[in-house]
Parts: structure tokens; C-alpha cells; sequence
């Protein structure tokens, strides 16, 4: 994974601390052009792996990117599925299973729910495997080496001890699209101890990281020690708290951290890109030097 | 240990599951559904004792505490039923459908002394704490007038029917999304006493309200405008927010962020004129995150009040009853 990722939450109007920030976001990137202008930008900084929800604007962008193999020769996408809000809004709406039965595709269910039989671990796992099939299909033809399952599903999973189902997503992401399978948490120290539980060895797991301590679940002190003595691949999120400290000192407590193999962070002008890229690269070069 | 049960493995009583799966004082001991497919993925993947007749539940577990998490007009027989056999109770918003049967609840926990919620987590998040905080400080001066609003995309299409678009199971924006903000203003300034004018109006919905503006007035006097739309998608996700004005300062404050304006009276850690903080600034840690700190923060109290070691006061039945009467107030001064 390279150094620095570029998220995708500045495009789709997600701000953790402001709902008119959210809407100005909204109303500057209405246009895909204007998405692809910032990816460019991010481009430009050297930042060429964009870490995106399976929006359904992101077809669109897939879309030029496939149109213009040249220009994105070195590009990469880190699926993150499923987009959560998607599923939440059909869920308030048709409850679970209605929801299944609505997104998972082919006749599967048509087939599953006559019967009053009892459902199977396959079952469970076949409707995983449909829902991810049909969440890739936007990225055929792009290079996607780590393909995330999102945190409120990661989470939701975690919590009710459904294990078994990371191990599955795990293998089936390798099996099916030759990636490496990765997990958004906010929840990364309990979460690390399941996937070892379940011998996914050295998981790449991406979670909030930041000086704050916002979001870090189980408290800061316990990241710190997962970082610095436990194997695991982590991205930082969130590095820079919400907006609560400088960009400086936040950039820098994350590139002292060990074990942090990549940064993620999201802007929306080339100014605030071009600064944060740079922060991270100058804190780099100091710990080598 | 406080023993668990769950009525209701639907998308709030899922994500209820989840946290308490995860609380290391909570030993979830039942879960009830009617859906055989979350049966068996609960059994299959978590180990979870599940169940579809609750009493049949209730009979073998014999849980401490029991969360209720299913359409609003199955509260009051459920929620009757359990503290008959003197279990603590925390239940979805909103309470009940009428006030009558929320009276007869409020009494019998009271009598009983059981531990009572209702799942109105907005209480549980920070900037909307601090208002409260402010608001009583009486840094803002004498309040005259508040805004309470909600908007977001819940139903965008004509679509079809479900227990939430029938008013007589607990349907519609009123009781879904109104209700919220409501409980919010009830517990930041007073109880709404009346309503001057109520419009419940349709956008796509055929049988419930899409959208509640109303004009309220408060026991302590002060009046202000409702405003909550679940047809409105230009936003993303649901988004609450409430604005008091006073004669010595204003606050306008969401779930993310609170601008506050001081004419003179400054409070600690605030200074002349606009201040604003962020939900980073005023959220504590949680031991485990899903969705959002305030579901967990709830849920942690609850448990915290049935094993005594905190008081049982915020969101409490009655608290939520009050909320019932307010939607009950806007829905005769619309007719």
C-alpha cells in the first residue's frame, strides 16, 4: 500500500463536524468533472491510490478512469463496500430482509424464502458473496488490491460475534479478485483480536488514528500499544480529530506512530491537499533522517 | 453480569444487539424475532439463544433487563407484560401510541421501582448536552423564541406500504422523526404545552405525513417553530438541529457542531460573541463504537442504572410521555 491514500468523504458530503460544510461540499462537487479535477490535483501531490465507498457516483468516475487508461496507468481504487447509507435508508424501509431481497441480485431468494426450511452457513455466505459481486462490478477493468468492508458493517458484525463471516469475506476477496481483503473499524484493538482468533495473520485494518483520541474505541493508550507491539497493517483515518488540533501537530503524532503503513485523508481544494501531502511527507524524512 | 434479552432484531434492535454483544457487563441471555432467517444467522454466527413467542423467552432465560425494539404499537402490551414480571425496560421511541396507556407504564415502573429508558439518543450526544448546559447557566438571557428542525431522506418516492406508513402502528414523520426533536425541546427548555397551528402535510406518503410544521408553546411560556421534513434529500442522512434565541445570546447547534453567540454573560471556556465547538471537542469515549457514540453511551447508562450505579433519569418513561403528548397536542391542532 502506498504511503498516502486519498478518501472520498469530501465528494459525497460527509463531514464529521459540520452540516454546512457538508452542503458546500455537496454544491462544489455536483459535477463528476469536479471529482475528477480533485483526484487529478491528489494525482499531482503523488498520491495515486483513491480509498472509495461503493457510491453510485463512483461508476462514474470508473468510467473515465477506464476511458483514459494512459492518464490513470498508475491509479488504484481500495473498494470500501457496502455504502452503508444505501442499505440503512432500505432497511428503515423494507426491514431486513426485505432489503436482501431487493439488492441481492438473480433469483436467489425467490428460491430461498418458499420453503420454511432452515438456512444454511452457505446461504449466509452465498448472499455475501452476491452482495459483493454485485458492489465490484463498477470497478471492472481498474486495478483494486485491497478491497475494505465498511465500518458500520464491520462493527455491526463484531459486536454480534459473527466472525466467521470476516474469515469468509477474507478468503473471498482473495479467491474471487485476487486482492488483499481490508476492515474499516472503529474498533481496531478488539477487532485485531478476532481476525488472529480466526488466523488472519498481519489484517490490514483502517480506523480512526488521531492525537484527540476521538473515536479511538477502548481508549488512545491501547492503539498506542496495539501499534507498538501487535502485527498489523494499519491505516490511519481521521488523523486529524475532526478539526479539533493544527494539521502540524496532528500529522506529526500519527508519523511517530510505529506500525502505521498508510494515511488516509480527504480535502477538497489542491491547497489543503498539496499541505497535508507535503506534512506528511516532511515528518517522514525527519524520522529517517 | 445484568442478563439481556432483545425483543426485536430489526435495524435499531440489530445495532442494540451489537453493542450489548459487546459490553463486558451485559451477558445477552435471549433474543426474540419473528424473522427465521436473523433467527438462525443470530444462532448460526453468535451464538445468540434465539426465539420467536417473547413470553416463551421470558419464561426460560429469566433476563434481569429487556430491550424492546419493535413497532410502536406493540410497546404497551410488551412493555406491561415484562414489568408485570418485574424486569427493567428499555424501549424504542417513540413510547406509546396513546397517552392514556404511557400513563398506566409510567406508574407501574415508578411503583415497582424498575429501571425505565426510552431510546431517544440524541440526550446522549455532547453539543446537544452542552446546550442544555448553557441554556440553564442563563448565560442566554431570557429566552424568547427556539426553532426545533429535522430533515432528511426517509421517504423520497412514492413506495410501497409499511408498518411505517400506517399511522395506527406508530407510522410517519411525526412519531418517527418529529418526535426527536421534540424530546430534545422538551428536555432543553420545557414541555410543550400547546400548539397555536399544526400542518401535518403529505409529500409522497399516501396514509401518513411526510413533513410536521407547527407553531408551539411551552409551560414555561416560550413559543417556537417545529419544523421536520423525512422528504428531503438533499440531505444524506437524518439532521437535527435546534436554535434558542435569548435576549442576551443565541445558539444554533446539530449533532456536529455548536455556534453560540454571548452579548455579554460568558460563561467558562467561552468568550464574547460567536464561539463555536465541535462534537470532537465534546464527546467522551466509548469502550465500543456503532454509529455513533450517543447508541452506546445509552446503552451503557442503562446498564450503569439497572445495576444501581447510576441514577435512572435521563429519558425515562415519563420524560418520553411527555414527548407522547406533545405529538398528541400537534396531531389535534392540525385536524
Amino acid at each position: 500500500m502506498e504511503r498516502i491514500l486519498f478518501g472520498d468523504n469530501q465528494f459525497f458530503a460527509v463531514n464529521h463536524i459540520s452540516d454546512e460544510k457538508s452542503r458546500a461540499q455537496s454544491i462544489k462537487f455536483k459535477d463528476d468533472a469536479a471529482i475528477i479535477k480533485t483526484l487529478d490535483d491528489a494525482r499531482d501531490a503523488g498520491i495515486n491510490t483513491f480509498m472509495c465507498t461503493t457510491h453510485d457516483r463512483i461508476l462514474n468516475i470508473c468510467n473515465i478512469i477506464r476511458a483514459n487508461p494512459e492518464k490513470y496507468k498508475d491509479f488504484e481504487i481500495f473498494p470500501c463496500m457496502p455504502y452503508a447509507h444505501k442499505y440503512a435508508n432500505a432497511v428503515t424501509e423494507l426491514g431486513i430482509v426485505g432489503t436482501l431481497k431487493q439488492y441481492v441480485p438473480g433469483n436467489f431468494f425467490g428460491s430461498l424464502f418458499k420453503g420454511g426450511v432452515a438456512y444454511l452457513s452457505k446461504d449466509y455466505l452465498s448472499i455475501m458473496e452476491l452482495l459483493i459481486d454485485s458492489e465490484m462490478k463498477m470497478f471492472k477493468g481498474i486495478k483494486t488490491p485491497v478491497v475494505f468492508l465498511q465500518n458500520v458493517i464491520t462493527d455491526l458484525l463484531l459486536g454480534l460475534r459473527a466472525e466467521e463471516i470476516f474469515v469468509a469475506f477474507h478468503q473471498y476477496i482473495r479467491k474471487k479478485y485476487d486482492a488483499e481483503a481490508g476492515f474499516i473499524t472503529m474498533n481496531m484493538p478488539k477487532l485485531l483480536d478476532v481476525l488472529e482468533k480466526g488466523g488472519i495473520q498481519n489484517p490490514v485494518i483502517c480506523s480512526s488514528i488521531n492525537k484527540a483520541g476521538f473515536r479511538m474505541s477502548g481508549g488512545k493508550e491501547l492503539y498506542e500499544k496495539t501499534l507498538a507491539t501487535r502485527k498489523v497493517r494499519a491505516i490511519a483515518m481521521q488523523v486529524l480529530g475532526g478539526g479539533a488540533i493544527s494539521p502540524k501537530e496532528a500529522i506529526e503524532y500519527v508519523c511517530k506512530l510505529p506500525n502505521i503503513e498508510s494515511i488516509l485523508f480527504g480535502a477538497s481544494s489542491k491547497g489543503n491537499i498539496n499541505e497535508t501531502a507535503n506534512l506528511i511527507k516532511k515528518f517522514d524524512k525527519e524520522l529517517v533522517s | 453480569m445484568l442478563k439481556v434479552a432483545l425483543i426485536g432484531a430489526g435495524k435499531m434492535g440489530i445495532s442494540h444487539l451489537s453493542i450489548l454483544g459487546a459490553h463486558p457487563d451485559v451477558d445477552v441471555v435471549g433474543v426474540c424475532d419473528t424473522s427465521k432467517m436473523v433467527n438462525d444467522f443470530l444462532t448460526k454466527y453468535g451464538k445468540f439463544n434465539c426465539f420467536t413467542d417473547y413470553k416463551k423467552m421470558m419464561d426460560e432465560v429469566k433476563p434481569d433487563a429487556v430491550f424492546v425494539a419493535v413497532p410502536t404499537k406493540f410497546h404497551y402490551t410488551i412493555i406491561k407484560d415484562l414489568l408485570e414480571k418485574n424486569v427493567h425496560v428499555f424501549a424504542e421511541k417513540p413510547f406509546c401510541l396513546t397517552t392514556i396507556q404511557g400513563e398506566e407504564l409510567v406508574k407501574t415502573a415508578g411503583a415497582k421501582k424498575l429501571v425505565n429508558q426510552i431510546g431517544y439518543h440524541n440526550k446522549f450526544v455532547g453539543t446537544f448536552s452542552e446546550v442544555k448546559k448553557i441554556v440553564n447557566s442563563g448565560a442566554l438571557g431570557d429566552i424568547y423564541h427556539f426553532i426545533g428542525e429535522a430533515y432528511g431522506p426517509v421517504v423520497t418516492k412514492k413506495k410501497q406500504d409499511t408498518w411505517r406508513s400506517d399511522p395506527a402502528e406508530g407510522g410517519g414523520c411525526l412519531l418517527d422523526y418529529a418526535s426527536h426533536v421534540i424530546d430534545l425541546i422538551n428536555d432543553i427548555l420545557s414541555p410543550v404545552s400547546a400548539a397555536k397551528g399544526s400542518l401535518l402535510k403529505s409529500v409522497y406518503s399516501t396514509n401518513v405525513e411526510d413533513a410536521v410544521y407547527s407553531l408551539l408553546e411551552l409551560s414555561s411560556g416560550v413559543n417556537g417553530v417545529l419544523s421536520v421534513n423525512w422528504s428531503d434529500d438533499t440531505y444524506r442522512k437524518m439532521s437535527t438541529s435546534v436554535t434558542v434565541i435569548g435576549t442576551k445570546g443565541k445558539i444554533i447547534s446539530d449533532a456536529n457542531e455548536l455556534k453560540v453567540y454571548f452579548k455579554d454573560a460568558i460563561p467558562n471556556g467561552y468568550s464574547k460573541g460567536w464561539n463555536v465547538k465541535y462534537i470532537t471537542d465534546l464527546t467522551e469515549e466509548v469502550d465500543f463504537y456503532l454509529r455513533g457514540e450517543e447508541y452506546s453511551a445509552q446503552i451503557d447508562y442503562f446498564v450503569k442504572a439497572a445495576t444501581g450505579k447510576v441514577p435512572n433519569t435521563i429519558n425515562t418513561f415519563e420524560s418520553a410521555w411527555y414527548t407522547d403528548r406533545a405529538i398528541s397536542i400537534i396531531k389535534n391542532s392540525s385536524k
